[in-house]
């Protein structure tokens, strides 16, 4: 059969429960939460013929598939970056789909990254290093005590806050809202358990003057997964189709995962930026065409960087963006509405775009009703996706 | 008892993980001295070390003293996981340095409530385990 472009779409999204001690094996969330996606799709498992994650994903291809029953995979990629490449698993299945040479992608991760391993400790092992990280941050940071996730973030977010004069409280605005969201969510780990900004503030230091622990996302054992098929096929699938309307990666010179203080302005987040000007450009698309954004909320600082970055609002204008409850539910740009990494788990943002695909259902128990959502942006700061209504 | 002093107590800072790439830095670290890198032909300065120079693609790398001078260009204190290998948690900064170029470090010999951004500082080096040394920074008058 000849290949012709196909629209891609997103037909199955699935997920295990999200816990702090999920009381088996990686492997087999991964098994779970991919079979749900396939089961939320229509499609059987054993048709899948691309399998997608990102590095620091302790499930191998091989051992998923034998699970799934794949008869005959054509391609699998590890994208490298971690919770990074989070959207660039859709814009690889994406391009699979479009090019023709795929015609069922599961995208899957699934982390005892708690009850297993914490992901938020000091490092175990720094014996050695090896490629696909995206970050120096073991070779030039754990020598001077800067050795989890939140200290680098601490680091990259704090030119920024000290630039646009955003505080600690100014943060809070948003870890408030996001657990609010959680509260209403019956599958996020905060469910039922919002905070106030009185909560933030007493919340203790992780990385000090910049982070407290509200302003972290959680570890949490967990799995997430999606199915990509194209658009015309998912039509005739059990879900209404989720058009991957624009999908991208954008990795500037100089930028890296996370430990990213090398660039020239760190009043900014370049990759989003480069996300943004490649999504818009491909889709032809504005800030003001999403209805709802998903946005990668690892520390709460980068949240305010890419608000700005996809211009929702201008340079040092998140604060304000944030405090005038423009992400709120009623408001211009809900955000994270599932309650974010914050809030629901951290399953490194797939469990966030999952939100954007049950957003353009029209399916989220936080459903964004006051305009129709046509177009939900889901962001992972390096790379990008737009979801869309068909 | 003995009269003789305590023996100094026993560096308990992580060693810097060695890339073929990063040698000479860390070796002239364990020396005291402070290089950076520097392109034989166009003169750009690049950190993190590299085999090539990105503006034109030379392979002449050239070891160069730097001055040492920087300022802070953002910092944290890592309260709470407590880093390993530090008796009080330190203050991590991004220095930017005079040549340009940014690394990460410690700012030692002031208070977290005394610590300025972009507040002037200058190399010196810590001992680390299996007698390796880091650079650090201290703060410096501004003159």
């Amino acid at each position: 059969m000849s290949r012709t472009f196909k629209d891609a779409a997103i037909a199955g999204i699935g997920a295990t429960e999200f816990s702090k001690e999920s009381g088996r094996s990686e492997l087999q969330l991964a098994a779970e939460c991919s079979l749900a996606a396939c089961e939320d799709a229509g499609v059987d498992p054993r048709d899948i013929d691309g399998m997608i994650t990102f590095t620091i994903d302790n499930s191998d291809e091989i051992a998923l598939g034998r699970c799934l029953g794949v008869r005959d995979l054509a391609h699998t990629a590890r994208i490298p970056g971690g919770g990074a490449a989070a959207a660039a698993t859709i814009y690889q299945a994406m391009a699979l789909v479009n090019a023709g040479v795929c015609k069922n992608v599961l995208i899957w991760r699934a982390m005892n990254e708690r009850s297993q391993y914490r992901f938020g400790q000091n490092p175990t092992n720094t014996g050695g290093y090896t490629a696909g990280h995206g970050t120096g941050s073991l070779l030039w940071c754990i020598p001077f005590g800067a050795m989890t996730p939140a200290s680098w973030g601490a680091l990259q977010g704090q030119r920024y806050m000290h630039t646009y004069g955003v505080t600690n409280r100014d943060l809070g605005y948003l870890s408030v809202q996001q657990r609010a969201y959680a509260a209403t969510n019956p599958k996020a780990w905060f469910y039922n358990k919002p905070i106030t900004i009185e909560d933030h503030q007493a919340s203790k230091w992780i990385q000090e003057p910049t982070l407290r622990l509200l302003d972290c996302c959680q570890e949490s054992d967990g799995g997430v997964a999606f199915l990509v098929t194209s658009l015309e096929r998912a039509r005739d699938l059990k879900q209404k189709p989720v058009k991957i309307t624009g999908a991208c990666q954008s990795i500037p010179y100089n930028v890296e995962v996370i430990s990213n203080f090398y660039h020239d302005d760190l009043t900014i987040m370049p990759e989003a930026w480069g996300t943004a000007k490649r999504l818009y450009a491909q889709t032809g698309m504005k800030p003001s065409d999403m209805q709802a954004a998903m946005i990668y909320d690892a520390f709460t600082p980068q949240v305010f960087m890419q608000l700005e970055a996809f211009g929702f609002c201008g340079k040092g204008e998140a604060k304000d963006f944030i405090r005038g409850g423009h992400i709120a539910l009623d408001g211009s740009l809900p955000i994270n509405t599932h309650g974010g990494l914050l809030g629901e788990a951290y399953i490194h943002g797939m469990n966030s775009m999952a939100e954007g695909v049950r957003q353009v259902r029209g399916t989220s128990v936080n459903q964004v009703t006051r305009r129709k959502v046509d177009n939900v942006l889901v962001s992972s700061g390096m790379a990008g996706a737009i979801l869309s209504a068909v | 008892m003995s009269t003789e002093p305590a023996a100094p107590p026993k560096p308990t800072r992580i060693a810097p993980i060695v890339t073929p790439d990063a040698k000479s830095f860390w070796e002239a670290a364990d020396r005291e001295q402070f290089v950076g890198q520097k392109c034989g032909d166009c003169g750009i300065f690049t950190f993190p070390p590299r085999p090539m120079c990105p503006h034109c693609h030379s392979l002449k790398r050239l070891e160069v003293p730097l001055s040492g001078r920087g300022t802070v260009h953002a910092w944290t204190v890592p309260r709470h996981p407590h880093p390993f290998g530090f008796k009080e948690a330190p203050v991590v900064a991004v220095i930017q340095l005079e040549e340009g170029t940014r690394m990460v470090s410690n700012v030692v010999g002031v208070a977290p409530e005394d610590m300025r951004m972009d507040m002037p500082v200058e190399v010196m080096f810590e001992d680390t385990m299996n007698k390796h040394k880091v650079p650090v920074f201290r703060p410096r008058s501004a003159a």
